[in-house]
């Protein structure tokens, strides 16, 4: 289960030695704007060292790469996919053309990589308006696509405002990113909290980005990581509702009921499938979910 | 009765100290002091040799020392903890006999059964009244607790208060009584109060030492310990420190009230104190100004001499008390036995202080280390020094996962159950090493340096030489 992604500089060796000890279900080890131009070489062959050596255990990797507009992207992709990391995150993408052009591209170096083509997923970075604009054609763009990954920094930039705590600019975009990744049947994931020092802060986003629908959400700062995974766990009181929800159906079955209702209100199929959804998660983060059924 | 001297030589040749004898000092004022260096050069001068000096600890401040003892003024040091610019003179043969290296709570003990009688004490005083009546509350040497000197000022044939703020008599809030004091000298300054104690003690903000931090708090949650009646003991360093802060916020939202807190304290464990996680805390020594002015104020932060802290030969230690403690480690060996007192090249920079005394008496006895440090391995074989035994530590936390003690099967059983990654010490070894590589062994020679007595007064383990 993926509920957050930390960044790592891709130029640090310090962090990226430590990527499966900071609790985050997967980090994101980045090429691009945390490294500098006369760097990009030396990031690229750190990271490409570090997924080969490192055998990050029960984490996810992903990394991210530079733009497609810029001359390093296809080199870093010669570098990393033999590696197969799990994730490939294009930034700044801005139509499914962008996506196809990576889908070819990456598809190529798997199959001189002898890896099955298809086997390596993007999630796209949408950070520009015209990727906000265009989210539902990127995430349906090719079947690699898995997830949405919202990028607030550079897009506020692009709607020429200023990044605020409380993320009034950036509203519309997280909105329009959770519906165009669930219409397009993929993940979606928020922005990072960038106060690091603010450890309230990051409950009150986490639980924001929650409440519209995202998948899980992203980070700079290591310290955000738990409250982030603690946000998009079920919870206790999540899990025992949907176990009730069940037990429900299972003795309306039993008495032979159509319709049944629990605490007073009906149980209909989108409460069924957010149960189902609260125990899969409690399943896959060994809260106790489905098996004990 | 005139107690006051009118200098430090006055006093020693009041004390009628004579070569052969042993000298001691507390280490209150830590890398701040000046009172160990300016008794020694009046020794010196005095032409008296051959002593044994018995510190509770020595740190850099104190390399002037390396002069007394190749000048043959001191040539036996008795001492718990030992900073590396005097380490390192050791580390290459600069004593012809061994360091004898001591805990915490085995010094006291010894000066109490007599294996090491103190003749002349000599107690750093940051406040004191005509008649020795002296604290480490006031003054502008504050520096807390005097625990360390409590049993030097009871045993020692003679004792000589040292101060820089003479108070009227009497100054009432005292830690070490006049019935214990022989003489008084007041000097200029005892000691620089930037070395003395802390502004502030800050918890780390590197991303390894907090995750490590925070496990450390879920493998004391699923210990089963913590709850009504908790107490806890940490160290002032790098992850430890979090841990306490993280701590706090699960006492809090728990509402779990601890009996005490214990050690060497810190601001975080008064703030702990303050918010209600504690009933008491039990100090021997004090870290920063917050916790200085805690012990001044608060009479739930009470003194303690290293007696009651750790002895084990008095009738009770606080330590025999004490649920969880934190400790650091330089290295730690797949017996889980721990080395604080020698570095990776086998020179000596530090010792045990409590180490050995809390880990042998809490109930969960928890180190916190990174897999490695500067590329060099934490886990080992075999530690080049043991300093604390291995059957006397429970847990070690690191990035990596949690390594437990194999004498601990319940607990090993209750991490996993917790969801705490519980890996074999023997993997976390084989990990570091497919990371950072296999370090060379420290080149040493066959001189015997310093000698690590154990609490129990039994030599465990034996310093030797190191080759340059």
């Amino acid at each position: 289960m993926r509920r957050s992604m930390l960044f790592l500089p891709g130029n640090a060796p310090n962090m990226i030695i430590n990527g499966d000890a900071l609790g985050a279900d997967s980090i994101i080890l980045d090429l691009e704007d945390a490294v500098s131009p006369d760097e990009k070489d030396a990031a690229r062959l750190l990271v490409r060292n570090a997924i080969r050596e490192m055998g990050f255990i029960g984490v996810e990797v992903t990394v991210r790469i530079n733009a497609i507009d810029t001359a390093y992207w296809k080199d870093d992709l010669n570098a990393i996919v033999p590696l197969k990391p799990d994730l490939i995150m294009p930034p700044k993408a801005s139509s499914a053309e962008d996506m196809k052009t990576l889908d070819a591209y990456i598809a190529e170096v798997e199959a001189r990589s002898g890896i099955p083509v298809g086997t390596i997923r993007l999630i796209p970075l949408i950070e520009t308006a015209l990727g906000v604009e265009r989210a539902f054609e990127i995430a349906s763009a090719c079947p690699r696509v898995t997830a949405l990954f919202l990028g607030g920094e550079d897009l506020t930039a692009d709607l020429r405002c200023k990044r605020t705590k409380a993320g009034n600019e950036i509203d519309y975009a997280r909105k329009r990113l959770v519906c165009a990744a669930r219409a397009a049947g993929v993940d979606v994931y928020d922005t990072p909290f960038t106060d690091v020092n603010d450890d309230e802060g990051i409950v009150v986003d986490a639980e924001y980005a929650k409440s519209l629908g995202f998948t899980g959400k992203s980070a700079i700062a290591p310290r955000h990581v738990r409250t982030i995974n603690e946000v998009f766990s079920p919870s206790p009181a999540d899990i025992e509702y949907a176990k009730l929800v069940f037990e429900a159906i299972r003795i309306g079955k039993l008495q032979g009921k159509g319709a049944v209702s629990l605490r007073g209100k009906m149980i209909d199929k989108p409460i069924v499938e957010r149960a189902r959804q609260t125990l899969e998660a409690a399943e896959q983060l060994g809260l106790g979910g489905l098996e004990d059924e | 009765m005139n107690k006051i001297r009118q200098s430090i030589r006055e006093a020693i040749l009041d004390s009628g100290l004579k070569s052969g004898m042993t000298v001691s000092f507390h280490h209150h004022l830590r890398n701040g002091d000046y009172v160990l260096n300016m008794v020694m050069e009046e020794i010196a001068k005095l032409g008296i040799r051959d002593l044994t000096l018995n510190a509770s600890s020595l740190f850099d401040a104190h390399a002037p020392l390396k002069e007394h003892i190749k000048n043959g003024v001191v040539t036996t040091v008795l001492t718990d903890y030992m900073s590396a610019a005097l380490g390192s003179f050791i580390s290459a043969g600069g004593m012809e006999n061994p360091v004898q290296f001591r805990t915490h709570g085995g010094r006291p003990a010894d000066i109490e059964n007599g294996r090491t009688p103190i003749d002349v004490a000599f107690i750093a005083a940051p406040a004191c009244d005509p008649m020795g009546n002296c604290t480490g509350k006031f003054g502008r040497s504050a520096c807390g607790s005097l625990g360390y000197a409590i049993p030097d000022a009871k045993h020692a044939k003679f004792v000589v208060a040292i101060t820089d703020e003479l108070h009227p008599y009497p100054l009432c809030d005292w830690s070490i009584p006049e019935t214990d004091v022989d003489a008084v000298v007041v000097v200029d300054s005892i000691g620089d109060p930037k070395g003395i104690v802390s502004g502030t003690t800050k918890i780390t903000r590197d991303p390894v030492g907090l995750s490590m931090a925070m496990t450390a708090v879920d493998v004391i949650k699923a210990s089963g310990l913590l709850k009504d009646g908790f107490s806890f003991q940490t160290g002032a360093g790098g992850a430890s420190l979090a841990a306490a802060k993280y701590l706090k916020d699960v006492m809090l939202k728990e509402k779990i009230r601890g009996s005490f807190g214990l050690g060497g304290i810190t601001g975080y464990l008064v703030d702990m104190l303050n918010e209600g996680c504690f009933d008491a805390l039990m100090d021997v020594q004090c870290f920063d100004l917050k916790a200085v002015e805690s012990i001044r104020s608060n009479p739930k932060h009470c003194e303690i001499s290293a007696t009651q802290y750790a002895s084990p030969f008095s009738k009770s230690a606080v330590v025999d008390s004490l649920d969880v403690v934190i400790l650091g480690a330089t290295q730690l060996d797949t017996d889980f036995n721990v080395n604080v007192h020698t570095d990776s090249n086998g020179c000596i920079m530090g010792g045990s202080g409590g180490h050995s005394d809390t880990a042998a008496g809490a109930k969960l006895s928890m180190i916190i280390a990174p897999l490695s440090r500067a590329r060099l391995p934490i886990v080992t074989d075999r530690v080049t020094c043991i300093s604390t035994p291995g059957s006397t530590i429970d847990v070690l936390v690191t990035q990596k996962g949690v390594a437990v003690n194999p004498k601990d099967k319940e607990l090993a059983l209750r991490l996993r159950d917790a969801g705490i990654k519980v890996v074999d010490i023997h993997e976390l070894k084989a990990l570091a090493e497919r990371t950072s590589g296999v370090p060379d062994k420290p080149r040493l020679g066959e001189k015997i340096v310093a000698d690590v007595v154990y609490r129990d007064g039994t030599v465990i383990d034996r310093i030797r030489e190191v080759l340059q």
